[in-house]
C-alpha cells in the first residue's frame, strides 16, 4: 500500500504556532531557531485537508545542536539514524550535533488531519520524510546563510555551508550555526528552497552507525518492560482462554496466601494478580482457581475457520483492478487454476506485551513502547474518564514491533488494573498470554486462474479472501468493499498481462481477532502470485526466470533486480540431488526486489535452506547498512513463517503457547544471506516489511525445484514432502 | 534473606529461595538489562553467567546459586572478552530492536571464553538457544568471528 503523495510543505517559522502547541511540542526552550513542516502521515486513503499544519519540527539552538522532533518511533529499524542523515545532509549540519526526539502524543500537531493517527508502520517513515524534511532543512539552511550574509554584510551567494558552519571563502570567514540562530529566527525561510543535487550528497548513501545501538549492548537501554517508577508494583494477567469469554468466578484463597502477592483483581474478561515482583504475580496467577464463562466461541476450531473462508472464497468479490476482458480470455486457451492458503500467525515480539500505568483521581501516567502513541493516550483517557490533557504518556524503545504495537489492547487492560492499584503498576504478560491473546495475521485464501499462450500469460484472475484489518483499524479507509492493504502488490501486479481481474472478498474469521503483521498484505499476495507464476512457467515449459523476465518490459527496475539476483545466485548452475533454487519477485512499499532461495529437502521432508540472495532496488539508499540489515532480518522473519509459523484453534482457544510450540528460526538453521543493492536515483522506497514477503515464495519455489512437489499452503508440510501425505 | 554475588558485589535480597534469579535481578535489584522472553528457557533472553557458564536465569532459583559469581550484561564489559564482544557487536552493527542482545552477548562471551576461535559448528551449538526475532543471526555469527580475531 502506498502512502498519499507528499504534501507541498512550506517551511514556516514556528512563531506562527500557538503558544499552547509550542509547549506541547516541547519547543518552548528560548533562543532557538525552529522550523516546522508537515509530513503526510501514513495510511491516508484520501487526500488530506487543505491548509498547513506543521507536525514535525527542526530546532537549532545557540550551541548549534540540531534536534528533530517527529512522530515516528525507533523499533530497531534504524529510522532515527536514517532520518537524522537526511536532515544533516540537506542542512549541512554537523552529524554529531543532530539528535532526534520522539514527539509527545498530540493529534493536532502530529496526527493525520483526517484520522488523527500518529503511527509508525507500513515501511513509510523514510518515504514520508524524504521531501518534506529535505525542504524544511534546506529552508533552515537558507535562513542561516541569510543571517550570515547580514552579519558579514556580504551577498548570500558567496556563502557556502559545511559541517554546521557558514563559510565565506573570499576571506575565509567561518561561523557556527549556533551563533547565527538569534539573527536567523527573525527571518522567513524561502517557499521553495533549492535542494541538493543527488550527486552532491555526502552523508546519504554512506553506511553510518546507528544512534540507538551503544546502549543496547550494555543493558542500559530502557524498553517499556524496564521502566521502574518509584514504588512500582508488578502484575500479570490471564484473559479468558476462549476468545470473547468472561470471568464467571475466582477462588483466590491460595493466591492471597502467597508471600509477595498484594492484590487479586477480577475484571469482566480477565484476572490480574499484583505483587511485589513478577515472580509473586506469576505464582499468584497460577494459584488462582478461575471459572470462565466461555461464551459462544467455545466450539470454534481451525476446521470451522477454513470452511468459512473457503465458502466465502467461492463468492464474487469487489473488483480491485480490471484490465481488458479477463472473463472472456479465461475461456480460451490453456488454463491453470490453483488456490493458496495462509495460516494465522502471532507476532511473538521478543519483548512480551507490557504497559506501566499510574492512575490517581485526577491523572493518569502511562509508560509503554508503542507504534501509536496518540491511541495510547486516547485509550487511557477513555478507560479512566479523564480528559486527554490529564493523561501523560512516555514512549519507550520497542523490543520488536512487527505490527503488534500498532494495537493498544495491552494499554486498555493495564489501565483497568491500575485503576484498582494504589501507586504505579507494571503489567507484564507471560509469553503464553502474549501468544494466545494476540491480534493475528489473518488466514487468507487466494484463488488464481490464468491462461497461457506462447509462453506468456493471456488472462489472469486473482481473488483474495480474508479478514480486513483496515476495516477495524482505520474504518474510513475501507471503501467500496476494498481493503487497500489486502490487495497491495496484487492489484498492481508488475507483469505485463493483457487481461486481468483482481477481486477482494472480506471474510472475518469466527472469534479470532486479526491485526497487521510484518509484510502485511503483500506477504499473502506475493506468496500466491509468485508460486502461481512458477506453476505457469512449468505449464509453459519455460525456465522460471525467463518466464518472468519476458513479461517485465513495463517494469525495468524489477527486471534489473531479477537479472542481478539470477546472476548472483548462479541461476542454472547444477545442484546436488534434492536441492533446488526458487525465485520470487515483488514490488511492494516502493521497493523492487528479486530473491533466490536455495534449499535441500531430505527424505524425511525436512527442509534445509542453504542460501538466500536478494537484489534490491529501493531507490536512493539513505543508510545502506540499515537496508541490508532490514533485508537480512526480514528474510529470516519470512523463513520462520514459511518453515514453522502456524496458529491453530481448538475449542475457541489458540493451541500454541510459547517458543516450544510456536517455533522461531534459530542461528543453526540460518542460511547464508546475500543482499545486493542496486544504485538508483529514484525516491527512497520502504524496506522494513519487504524481506518477510520475499522469503516464503522463493523457498516454496526452491522446494518445488528440489522435489517436484508444489506446496500451496504455509507453513510447509513435511509429511507431504516425505510422501506420508498426498500433496 | 539470600546473599548473591552479582557483578563483583555481594547483594542481599529479601526473596524466597525458589524465586528465579531473573526476577530478583530485574524487579528487586533493578538490573533490567537481563530480559524476560519466555520463562521456560526456550529463548535465551535471560542468559547470565554463573561462574562463567551461560545459564538461563528465568529457571534458576536463587537458593541454588550459593556463593557462585553471577555476571550480567551490566557487568560483562568489565572482562576483556566481554568488552571485545560488545565492541564487535557495535563494529558490525548487529543490533536491531536489541531486546535479545543482552542474552546473545552473554552466550557469545561464554563461547569465546571456552573456545577462543570457534568454528561455525561451535557457534551453532553455543548460540542456538538464543532467539532473535529481528533475525540478526547473520551478523551475530560474523561478530563472534570478528571478536575472536581482535
Amino acid at each position: 500500500m502506498y502512502v498519499s503523495a507528499s504534501q507541498e510543505a512550506t517551511p514556516t517559522l514556528a512563531a506562527a504556532l500557538t503558544r499552547r502547541g509550542f509547549l506541547q511540542a516541547g519547543l518552548a526552550a528560548g533562543g532557538a531557531l525552529v522550523v516546522g513542516f508537515q509530513l503526510p502521515l501514513a495510511q491516508s486513503a484520501q487526500p488530506e485537508k487543505p491548509g498547513f499544519a506543521p507536525n514535525a519540527f527542526i530546532r537549532i539552538d545557540v550551541h548549534g545542536k540540531v534536534t528533530l522532533i517527529m512522530p515516528q518511533v525507533e523499533m530497531g529499524q534504524g529510522i532515527y539514524t536514517a532520518i537524522a542523515m537526511i536532515l544533516a545532509e540537506e542542512l549541512d549540519a554537523d552529524f554529531s550535533q543532530v539528535a532526534l526526539e520522539a514527539a509527545p502524543p498530540n493529534d493536532k500537531l502530529y496526527g493525520n488531519p483526517i484520522f488523527g493517527i500518529q503511527v509508525t508502520g507500513n515501511s513509510n517513515s523514510v518515504r514520508s520524510f524524504w521531501l518534506p524534511l529535505r525542504k524544511a532543512a534546506a529552508g533552515a539552511r537558507a535562513v542561516l546563510v541569510q543571517a550570515a550574509a547580514q552579519q558579514w554584510k556580504v551577498e548570500p551567494d558567496g556563502i557556502r555551508t559545511e559541517n554546521g558552519q557558514a563559510i565565506y571563502d573570499a576571506d575565509a570567514r567561518r561561523i557556527d550555526y549556533g551563533a547565527l540562530v538569534d539573527r536567523a529566527r527573525e527571518l522567513t525561510p524561502p517557499k521553495d528552497p533549492q535542494l541538493k543535487d543527488v550527486k552532491d550528497f555526502k552523508l546519504i548513501g554512506n553506511p553510518l552507525k546507528r544512534m540507538d545501538t551503544p546502549d543496547k549492548v550494555n543493558g542500559k537501554t530502557v524498553y517499556g518492560i524496564d521502566v521502574m517508577p518509584p514504588g512500582v508494583k508488578f502484575a500479570t494477567l490471564a484473559a479468558c482462554p476462549v476468545f470473547g469469554g468472561t470471568v464467571e468466578r475466582v477462588d483466590d484463597a491460595k493466591a492471597r496466601a502467597l508471600p509477595g502477592v498484594r492484590q487479586v483483581i477480577v475484571l469482566k474478561d480477565f484476572v490480574a494478580v499484583v505483587g511485589d515482583h513478577m515472580w509473586a504475580a506469576k505464582q499468584g496467577l497460577a494459584a488462582l482457581n478461575i471459572t470462565w464463562n466461555e461464551g459462544s466461541n467455545s466450539a470454534i476450531s481451525s476446521d470451522d475457520v477454513w470452511k468459512k473462508l473457503r465458502a466465502a472464497s467461492d463468492k464474487e468479490g469487489a473488483v480491485a483492478n480490471s484490465v481488458g476482458d479477463a472473463a472472456k480470455a479465461l475461456t480460451q486457451g490453456d488454463k491453470l487454476e490453483a488456490a493458496y492458503e495462509m495460516p494465522f500467525l502471532a507476532h511473538a515480539t521478543m519483548e512480551p506485551m507490557n504497559c506501566t500505568v499510574h492512575v490517581t483521581p485526577t491523572s493518569c501516567e502511562v509508560w509503554v513502547g508503542s507504534q501509536v502513541l496518540s491511541r495510547v493516550q486516547a485509550t487511557a483517557a477513555r478507560v479512566t474518564g479523564l480528559p486527554l490533557d490529564k493523561v501523560t504518556t512516555h514512549n519507550l524503545l520497542i523490543g520488536g514491533g512487527f505490527g503488534r504495537r500498532l494495537e493498544v489492547d495491552m494499554v486498555d487492560s493495564a489501565v483497568q488494573i491500575a485503576q484498582q492499584v494504589d501507586g504505579p503498576v507494571k503489567v507484564v504478560w507471560t509469553r503464553e498470554e502474549d501468544i494466545q491473546h494476540d491480534l493475528y495475521r489473518p488466514v487468507y485464501r487466494d484463488a488464481l486462474s490464468a491462461t497461457v499462450a506462447n509462453g506468456r500469460i493471456v488472462a489472469w484472475k486473482h481473488r483474495i479472501t480474508g479478514s480486513s484489518v483496515i476495516a477495524r483499524w482505520l474504518p474510513p479507509a475501507f471503501q467500496k468493499g476494498i481493503d487497500i492493504d489486502a490487495i497491495d502488490s496484487a492489484a498492481d501486479i508488475p507483469y505485463d498481462i493483457p487481461n486481468l481481474r483482481v477481486e477482494y472478498v472480506r471474510a472475518e474469521p469466527p472469534a479470532v481477532p486479526t491485526g497487521f503483521w510484518r509484510g502485511v498484505g503483500p506477504n499473502n499476495n506475493v506468496f500466491a502470485i509468485e508460486s502461481f507464476m512458477d506453476e505457469l512457467a512449468k505449464k509453459s515449459n519455460k525456465d522460471p526466470v525467463n518466464f518472468r523476465r519476458d513479461m517485465l518490459d513495463k517494469s525495468p527496475r524489477l527486471k534489473a533486480a531479477l537479472e542481478l539476483a539470477a546472476v548472483k545466485a548462479g541461476w542454472g548452475n547444477p545442484l546436488p540431488a534434492r536441492t533446488g533454487r526458487g525465485i520470487a519477485l515483488q514490488v511492494a512499499f516502493g521497493s523492487f526486489i528479486a530473491t533466490v532461495a536455495e534449499a535441500e529437502v531430505d527424505a524425511s521432508g525436512e527442509v534445509r535452506v542453504h542460501r538466500l540472495v536478494s537484489a534490491v532496488d529501493t531507490g536512493i539508499v539513505v543508510n545502506p547498512d540499515t537496508v541490508v540489515a532490514q533485508l537480512q532480518g526480514g528474510l529470516i522473519f519470512g523463513l520462520t513463517a514459511a518453515l514453522y509459523g502456524k496458529i491453530t484453534i481448538a475449542k475457541g482457544r489458540v493451541q500454541q503457547s510459547n517458543f516450544n510450540d510456536y517455533r522461531m528460526l534459530r542461528i543453526n538453521e540460518t542460511p547464508q544471506i546475500e543482499v545486493h543493492l542496486i544504485k538508483s536515483g529514484e525516491a527512497p522506497g520502504g524496506i522494513g516489511e519487504t524481506g518477510a514477503t520475499a522469503a516464503p515464495p522463493a523457498l516454496g519455489n526452491a522446494i518445488f525445484a528440489a522435489t517436484g512437489i508444489r506446496l500451496r499452503r504455509l507453513p510447509i508440510d513435511r509429511d507431504v514432502l516425505s510422501g506420508k501425505k498426498p500433496s | 534473606m539470600v546473599s548473591l554475588q552479582i557483578n563483583g558485589e555481594v547483594r542481599t535480597v529479601d526473596a524466597p529461595p525458589d524465586m528465579p534469579l531473573l526476577w530478583v535481578l530485574r524487579d528487586i535489584l533493578g538490573l533490567t538489562g537481563t530480559k524476560f522472553g519466555c520463562g521456560i528457557a526456550q529463548c535465551g533472553a535471560c542468559t547470565v553467567h554463573v561462574n562463567g557458564a551461560p545459564v538461563r536465569s528465568c529457571l534458576l532459583p536463587i537458593g541454588s546459586v550459593g556463593d557462585r559469581a553471577v555476571t550480567t550484561i551490566e557487568g560483562i564489559g568489565a572482562s576483556a572478552v566481554g568488552a571485545r564482544v560488545q565492541k564487535a557487536w557495535l563494529d558490525l552493527e548487529v543490533v536491531q530492536c536489541g531486546y535479545c542482545q543482552s542474552g546473545q552477548i552473554m552466550s557469545a562471551t561464554a563461547l569465546l571464553n571456552s573456545t577462543a576461535h570457534p568454528e561455525d559448528s561451535d557457534i551453532d551449538a553455543a548460540m542456538a538457544g538464543n532467539i532473535c526475532r529481528c533475525g540478526t543471526y547473520v551478523r551475530i555469527r560474523a561478530a563472534i568471528k570478528h571478536a575472536a580475531q581482535t
